[in-house]
């Protein structure tokens, strides 16, 4: 089969894309199938309606790749991809979207506010600031509503650090948004298909939760997995994410990332197109299932093939 | 007097490693696009070498010497280097013995076969903070205790220096090294000023102290008077010296060196030894070759003037497009500027603004081991032409406006000024003069 890598684009995230794909592609090509290395460019119609192939595998990540842009893309030119579709995509890429529709499943998810850069520069939004901090507590957390790998993500521990933490998210995004901390344990469930990996627990060295960045810092992020939980957590933990999963209308694959907070999971958002690369969440995951990557991305491709998931 | 400064900045040099390293990623991948005008990099401008002297050059290696050029060659060098590693320092006012010398696989590699004679885990390392994001990673890999001396427009403070070997001292520790580039430091670009010069050669020479002297662009001067290097002062007892062609010829030719005593010299032979045995014997032919021809100094000269021109032109722009908040230094010679941008704007998190209106530079955390430098920024001025650095700069002054504008939305500050209505003469430093104490 001829099957296309998707790969690097202008994301912030290209650097990891790029390393997914080249991971993506040895798997290909150990699976004897004729491998297209795509980074992706103003040429990538060209080079697609040029060479056919058979199926695009999506290894990129971020903004353009991740939000259903290329996913549009392919759909036109009737060419079948990996992972989620084009509208589970946009959800997936904006938090505030994906919070939405998680909420309105009636999943858990953080309390949040979510405004835009004219909120604040043309209503005033500033003054909100007071009363919806008092809503949400401290200390509370600050997003850029699209954007992975944790990039532009601020904790604010009072109130005069908000504002600082506001314009760093506001350098990822239009969008930014407040979000209550839930303190609690870090966890990530992979999708594969409609069928839960084993979970990942994602534990900072230091053991200081409040230090975000620590998470994507090598060394400073222990990965556990399958992680200790309890047979009543982990179902609670699983049902909930397979629950965002379905209320994102995700099909293929995806990540979920969830708070196990005292009264039960929480979820943070979902991860369309997780990252692959040797130390991923997915992959380990798959791992720790019995599953070789090369298997894993076979499996992700037949799910790309299978009628349904178009 | 002056006032006692606060102490300086210290933390496990492991911790750092890895922010650098994570940096480092961030950057590879993303400044790669060729649309981005990168004002990232710390790259000479290559382009002005002439090709025909280049083919020149390596045709007649091919013809006259081409089995000793392919050969291994001596761990120390060949003398022919040397020869012309003492025509570079002696334009500098220095005069090594040759014997003191070393060729090595750049200057990194100097740095790294310093480190690898003189660190043992866990020995204190002093540098300059903001220091050569370059060097860090180094002293980290040999599980150094890197602690950094803040840095003002004369250079390291010596004064803060002072204290610390004294509080060091209570300890019963003593650093294995003090590293500084005090020339157009990078990423400073400030240049320590003569009496700090010999303050701290002194300071060496009393306690009995190493200093490691790294000085790739000490000719590379645009504007006031040369300054004696730490090692002219010195005459080379307590001051290991560490120069390069990369700055003044060619980076890809791999070929710098270092200047050391001989206990300390015959440590670091062994260690080049178990490196890589010799450096580059073809690029050293090259070199021999090029200084043959007595031409360099008319290239540097020439570098000097494409440089100048690129600073002015930074410098230009600063002051139309960065905003009234920020600083920054106005470098004598090297190739970066130090941008200080209001601290509520993490320039780790504007560089990912930058980028999507295609223009880079580096973030100044690289260049601390703790969360100073969030609020700073290194441009370079040598890698791209005049046209770039003004458009460059737009682009960043533009980024910046908008989140200075943003966070006076947020806290009910008023919008600033743009940086060309402050008044003549009243900006740009960020670093605090010192008072008198400490040169």
């Amino acid at each position: 089969m001829k099957v296309a890598v998707l790969k690097g684009g202008r994301s912030l995230e290209r650097g990891v894309s790029l390393r997914s794909g080249a991971r993506v592609e040895d798997a290909l090509g150990r699976l004897g199938h004729e491998v297209l290395a795509l980074d992706v460019g103003a040429d990538l119609v060209k080079r697609l309606t040029a060479e056919r192939p058979d199926v695009a595998f999506v290894a990129m990540h971020g903004v353009g790749g991740e939000d259903g842009t290329a996913q549009e893309l392919l759909e036109l030119l009737d060419i079948p991809f990996t992972g989620p579709g084009v509208a589970a995509c946009a959800r997936c890429m904006d938090k505030v979207l994906a919070k939405h529709a998680i909420r309105e499943a009636a999943l858990p998810t953080p309390d949040w506010f979510a405004f835009n850069q004219a909120a604040f520069r043309e209503l005033g939004a500033a003054d909100a600031l007071g009363q919806l901090e008092g809503s949400l507590g401290f200390p509370l957390v600050v997003k850029p509503s699209r954007g992975g790998s944790s990039l532009g993500v601020k904790f604010a521990a009072s109130a005069v650090e908000v504002p600082q933490a506001l314009v760093s998210a506001f350098s990822y995004d239009e969008r930014v948004l407040l979000e209550r901390f839930v303190e609690g344990r870090e966890l990530a469930v992979s999708i594969l298909g409609d069928e839960a990996l084993p979970i990942v627990e994602a534990i900072p060295a230091g053991g200081d939760r409040y230090d975000f960045e620590a998470r994507y810092e090598i060394g400073r992020t222990e990965f556990v997995c399958p992680a200790e939980l309890g047979e009543s957590e982990s179902a609670a933990v699983t049902e909930t994410a397979l629950g965002a999963y379905r209320a994102l209308g995700c099909t293929g694959f995806a990540r979920v990332d969830l708070i196990l907070a005292a009264d039960g999971p929480q979820v943070l958002e979902a991860n369309a197109i997780p990252g692959l690369t040797d130390t991923s969440l997915l992959p380990q995951a798959a791992e720790a299932a019995g599953m070789s990557f090369e298997r894993l991305v076979e499996r992700i491709l037949d799910l790309a093939l299978e009628p349904a998931a178009a | 007097m002056s006032e006692v400064p606060p102490p300086p900045h210290r933390r496990r040099a492991h911790t750092s490693k890895r922010d650098l390293e994570r940096y480092a990623g961030l950057f590879a991948a993303r400044t790669a696009r060729p649309e981005v005008i990168s004002l990232a990099g710390g790259l000479p401008d290559t382009s002005t070498f002439p090709p025909q002297s280049f083919a020149a050059q390596m045709t007649r290696i091919a013809q006259e010497s081409a089995a000793e050029a392919l050969q291994y060659g001596p761990t120390e060098g060949f003398e022919e280097t040397k020869d012309c590693i003492l025509e570079v320092m002696g334009a500098e006012g220095m005069l090594p013995d040759p014997d003191d010398v070393i060729v090595t696989t750049g200057g990194q590699q100097a740095i790294d076969l310093v480190c690898k004679t003189l660190v043992d885990p866990g020995d204190v390392v002093i540098c300059e903070a903001p220091t050569y994001p370059g060097a860090v990673p180094v002293f980290c890999s040999y599980e150094a205790e890197v602690i950094q001396v803040e840095c003002d427009a004369d250079g390291m403070r010596i004064d803060e220096l002072e204290q610390l070997l004294e509080r060091l001292r209570g300890e019963g520790r003593r650093p294995k090294f003090i590293y500084s580039v005090p020339s157009f430091q990078n990423p400073a670009g400030v240049t320590m000023s003569i009496a700090r010069r010999q303050r701290l050669v002194e300071l060496a020479r009393q306690q009995e102290i190493l200093v490691v002297e790294d000085n790739p662009y000490g000719l590379l001067r645009y504007s006031g008077e040369p300054m004696p290097p730490l090692y002219q002062l010195d005459g080379g007892d307590f001051v290991i010296y560490i120069g390069t062609f990369s700055k003044i010829l060619s980076p890809g030719i791999r070929l710098g060196w270092a200047v050391a005593p001989p206990p300390v010299m015959e440590k670091i032979v062994l260690g080049k030894q178990a490196a890589d045995l010799c450096t580059s014997t073809l690029t050293q032919y090259f070199v021999r070759e090029y200084f043959s021809e007595g031409r360099w100094q008319q290239y540097v000269a020439d570098l000097v003037g494409i440089y100048r021109d690129r600073r002015d032109a930074m410098l230009e722009a600063l002051r139309e497009h960065f905003p009234a908040e920020a600083t920054w230094t106005e470098p004598e010679g090297g190739l970066f500027i130090w941008a200080t941008l209001p601290p509520y704007i993490d320039t780790g998190d504007l560089l990912a603004k930058a980028l999507r209106a295609d223009v880079a530079f580096v973030p100044g955390q690289a260049a601390y081991i703790d969360e100073r430098g969030r609020n700073s920024m290194r441009l370079n001025f040598s890698g791209v032409d005049e046209d770039e650095i003004r458009e460059g700069i737009r682009r960043i002054g533009q980024v910046i406006a908008e989140q200075v504008d943003l966070y006076g939305a947020l806290t009910g500050q008023a919008p600033s000024a743009p940086a060309s209505a402050k008044p003549d003469g009243a900006e740009v430093l960020p670093f605090r003069k010192s008072g008198e104490a400490g040169g």
